[in-house]
C-alpha cells in the first residue's frame, strides 16, 4: 500500500508540518526564556500588572469617594495631608479619581484593539487565503479607510455619532480594523503557499480545516504582536477623544477627561493638572516597550 | 514607468470617490434627521420641507450623494449652522494655519529624527544608540496633548518665556513673519514634532544599520574612503525611504493636530473641528474632514511618485 510507505517528498512534508505544529511547546518555552532575560520587558510588565491591580481594587485602596467634591478644598497642592496628590477643580481627591479613572482609560484602550483583532484577523485571513475577488473586495475597502489619518477618522466618526463611551469604542475599533486586516492578509499570503499547507489541501482537507489547523497557528503570533503595539496608540487616542469631550462624559473619572477639566487649573496648580496625562504616558510607554519585547522574543519581523 | 505613473494616478480616482462617500455618510450616521444639519432646529415646518426639496434630501441616497458630490466639486461645502457663513470661507484660513504648523513640526521632527536615527544606526549597540531609541519610544508613546500642557506649564506658567495661546498677539489669526508670531508657533510645533521625530528616528536607524552592513559599504571602506564620504553614500541610499515616511507624517499631522490645536488654541482646522463638534455643526465637520482626507490622499500619491522618481531601484510597471 502506498499509504504505509511515504515517498521522500511526502516524508519531507510531514516533517515540515510537524515542525510547524510541534513548534508550540518548545517555541513558547523559548519565548518565555527570552522574555525573562529582558529586563525592560519585565519591568514594564510589572508596572502594568501593578497598575491593573490598583485600578481593579480601586474601591479598596482609594482613600475618598471619586464623585464627592467640596467647594472649600478645591485645587489643593500635591502633598496636602489626606490628599497626597491634591484635589481637582471641584475639590475631589486626585489620587482616588486617578485610580478609578484608570478603569475606563484601560477599558477604552484595550477593548477596541481586542475587537479589531477579532474582526480584522477574520477578514484579513479570509482575504489572504481566498485571494481573487474576495481579496479584491476586502482590500479595496481597507484602502479607503487607510486614506484617512487615524486620529481624523476617530474624531470624524465619534464627532458625527456624538459623545459617549460606546461611540468612542465603535470609532476606535473601526480605525484599527483596516490596520490589522493589512497585516493579517500579508502574513496569510506568506503562509498560504508553504508546502505543508498545499499538502494539506491536496490531501483533501476542507478550506476551513486548513485555515484552522495550518494557517491560523502560523499567523496568529505575528498579528497578535502587531495588535499589542496598537494598545498604546489606542490608549492615547481614547483619552484624546475624552480630552476633546467625545468619549466619557463628566463626572465619570477618566484620565483624558480629567486632563481636559483640569486644563483651566493650569495656572493655579500646574503639577496637579498634568498628573492624569502622566498616567496615560506611563501606561502607553509600558505597553509599547512590552510589545517591542514580545516582538523580539517571538522573533516576529517587521 | 509612464504606464505605472498613469495607473497610480488613475487609481486615486476611485479612492477619492470612496473617501468622499465616507464623508458624505458622516452626516447620515449622525443621530437625527440629516435635514437638521442644514436648517436650524427652530425653523418653521414649511421652510424645512422647502429646504428638503431644494437639497434633494427627499431623493434616494445614491442620488443625494451625486448631488452632494456635484456641489463639492464646484467648491461648495455648504454653510455653517453656527455662523451661517460658507464652510469654505472659514476653512481656507484654518487650513493655512494648520499647514504651517504641520510643516514646521514635521520639518523639525525630520531633522531631529535623521540626526538621532543616523547616529543610532551608525553606532549600533552603543549608549548613543540606546538613548536615541529611548527618545524615539517616548516620542511615539507620549500623549502629545499632555506634552503640550507640560510645555505650557514649564515655558509659560513657570518661566514666562513663551505665549501659551493663539497664533499671534491679541488672538489674531492672520499670520505674519515676525518674532511676535513666531513665538506663538514654538510650543505647538515642538509638541507636534515629537511623533514624527520618534518615527523617523526608528526608520532611519533601521535603514542606516541595514545599509552599513551591505557589501558596497564594506567595499567603500575597503577602498579607503573616509567616514564622511561613506556617510554620504549611506544617506543617498536612505533618503527615499526617510522622505516617504516624513511625507506621510506630514499628512498625519495635518489630520491629527486637532488635539494640539485645542491645547494651544491654534486657529487651524483642529480648532475648527473642535468647535464644530461642540456646536454639532455637521456641515463644518464634514467639510473639514473631507478637505483634510483629500489632502492626505493627494499627499500619499505625491510621496509615491517622488519615491519612484528618486529611487531607480523601484521599477514599477
Amino acid at each position: 500500500m502506498s499509504t504505509t510507505i511515504p515517498t521522500a517528498a511526502e516524508a519531507e512534508l510531514a516533517v515540515q508540518a510537524r515542525q510547524a505544529q510541534a513548534r508550540s511547546p518548545g517555541y513558547w518555552a523559548g519565548v518565555w526564556r527570552r522574555v525573562r532575560r529582558d529586563p525592560v520587558t519585565i519591568i514594564c510588565a510589572s508596572i502594568l500588572a501593578l497598575m491593573l491591580l490598583a485600578i481593579l481594587f480601586a474601591p479598596l485602596i482609594a482613600p475618598h469617594d471619586p464623585y464627592q467634591g467640596s467647594m472649600i478644598r478645591r485645587l489643593r497642592a500635591i502633598g496636602t495631608p489626606n490628599y497626597p496628590l491634591g484635589t481637582d477643580e471641584l475639590g475631589r481627591d486626585i489620587l482616588t479619581r486617578l485610580l478609578y479613572g484608570g478603569r475606563l482609560s484601560w477599558f477604552m484602550g484595550i477593548v477596541p484593539v481586542v475587537l479589531a483583532f477579532g474582526i480584522g484577523t477574520s477578514l484579513g485571513v479570509l482575504a489572504g487565503y481566498a485571494g481573487g475577488r474576495v481579496n479584491m473586495l476586502i482590500m479595496r475597502v481597507t484602502d479607503v479607510f487607510y486614506a484617512f489619518p487615524s486620529v481624523l477618522l476617530a474624531v470624524a466618526i465619534s464627532g458625527a455619532l456624538g459623545a459617549g463611551i460606546f461611540n468612542a469604542i465603535l470609532s476606535l475599533t473601526l480605525v484599527f480594523i483596516p490596520q490589522i486586516i493589512r497585516v493579517a492578509e500579508s502574513v496569510t499570503q506568506g503562509v498560504r503557499n508553504l508546502d505543508f499547507v498545499e499538502a494539506a489541501r491536496a490531501s483533501g482537507a476542507s478550506g476551513f480545516t486548513v485555515v484552522r489547523v495550518h494557517v491560523l497557528g502560523n499567523v496568529l503570533g505575528p498579528i497578535f504582536v502587531y495588535a499589542t503595539s496598537l494598545i498604546s496608540v489606542c490608549m492615547i487616542l481614547a483619552s484624546g477623544l475624552s480630552f476633546l469631550g467625545l468619549g466619557t462624559k463628566p463626572p465619570e473619572p477618566e484620565w483624558g477627561l480629567m486632563l481636559n477639566t483640569l486644563r483651566t487649573a493650569i495656572y493655579v496648580q500646574p503639577w496637579v493638572a498634568v498628573l492624569p496625562g502622566a498616567c496615560i504616558f506611563v501606561t502607553s510607554i509600558c505597553f509599547n516597550l512590552l510589545s517591542d519585547g514580545l516582538r523580539q522574543a517571538m522573533d516576529v519581523k517587521g | 514607468m509612464i504606464l505605472y505613473l498613469l495607473r497610480r494616478i488613475l487609481y486615486v480616482v476611485p479612492i477619492a470617490l470612496a473617501v468622499g462617500f465616507v464623508c458624505f455618510m458622516l452626516v447620515q450616521i449622525a443621530p437625527g434627521d440629516p435635514i437638521n444639519a442644514i436648517v436650524p432646529p427652530d425653523a418653521p415646518q414649511d421652510v424645512v420641507e422647502q429646504v428638503r426639496r431644494d437639497y434633494g434630501l427627499d431623493k434616494p441616497l445614491p442620488v443625494q450623494f451625486g448631488l452632494w458630490l456635484l456641489k463639492v466639486v464646484q467648491g461648495d461645502l455648504g454653510r455653517s449652522l453656527a455662523t451661517g457663513r460658507p464652510v469654505w470661507a472659514d476653512l481656507r484660513t484654518a487650513i493655512g494655519n494648520t499647514l504651517m504648523l504641520a510643516l514646521v513640526a514635521s520639518g523639525l521632527g525630520f531633522v531631529l529624527g535623521c540626526v538621532l536615527g543616523g547616529l543610532a544606526g551608525t553606532f549600533r549597540g552603543s549608549a548613543m544608540d540606546r538613548a536615541a531609541v529611548g527618545v524615539a519610544v517616548a516620542g511615539v508613546s507620549v500623549p502629545h496633548y499632555w506634552l503640550g500642557m507640560v510645555l505650557v506649564v514649564l515655558f509659560s506658567v513657570q518661566w514666562n518665556l513663551l505665549p501659551a495661546m493663539g497664533a499671534g498677539p491679541g488672538g489674531s489669526s492672520d499670520w505674519e513673519w515676525d518674532w511676535e508670531h513666531m513665538q506663538h508657533l514654538v510650543l505647538p510645533a515642538v509638541t507636534l514634532s515629537v511623533i514624527p521625530m520618534g518615527i523617523v528616528t526608528r526608520t532611519v536607524r533601521g535603514i542606516v544599520a541595514e545599509i552599513m552592513n551591505q557589501e558596497f559599504v564594506v567595499a567603500l571602506r575597503g577602498k579607503g574612503l573616509r567616514r564622511w564620504d561613506v556617510f554620504v553614500h549611506v544617506v543617498k541610499n536612505a533618503a527615499p525611504n526617510a522622505l516617504a515616511v516624513i511625507g506621510l507624517q506630514l499628512g498625519y499631522l495635518m489630520g491629527g493636530s486637532i488635539l494640539v490645536e485645542t491645547v494651544f488654541s491654534w486657529p487651524g482646522t483642529g480648532l475648527l473641528l473642535n468647535s464644530a463638534i461642540f456646536q454639532r455643526d455637521l456641515p463644518v465637520l464634514q467639510g473639514t474632514i473631507l478637505v483634510l482626507a483629500m489632502f492626505f490622499v493627494a499627499l500619499n500619491l505625491l510621496v509615491d511618485l517622488i519615491q519612484t522618481a528618486l529611487d531607480p531601484r523601484i521599477k514599477r510597471a
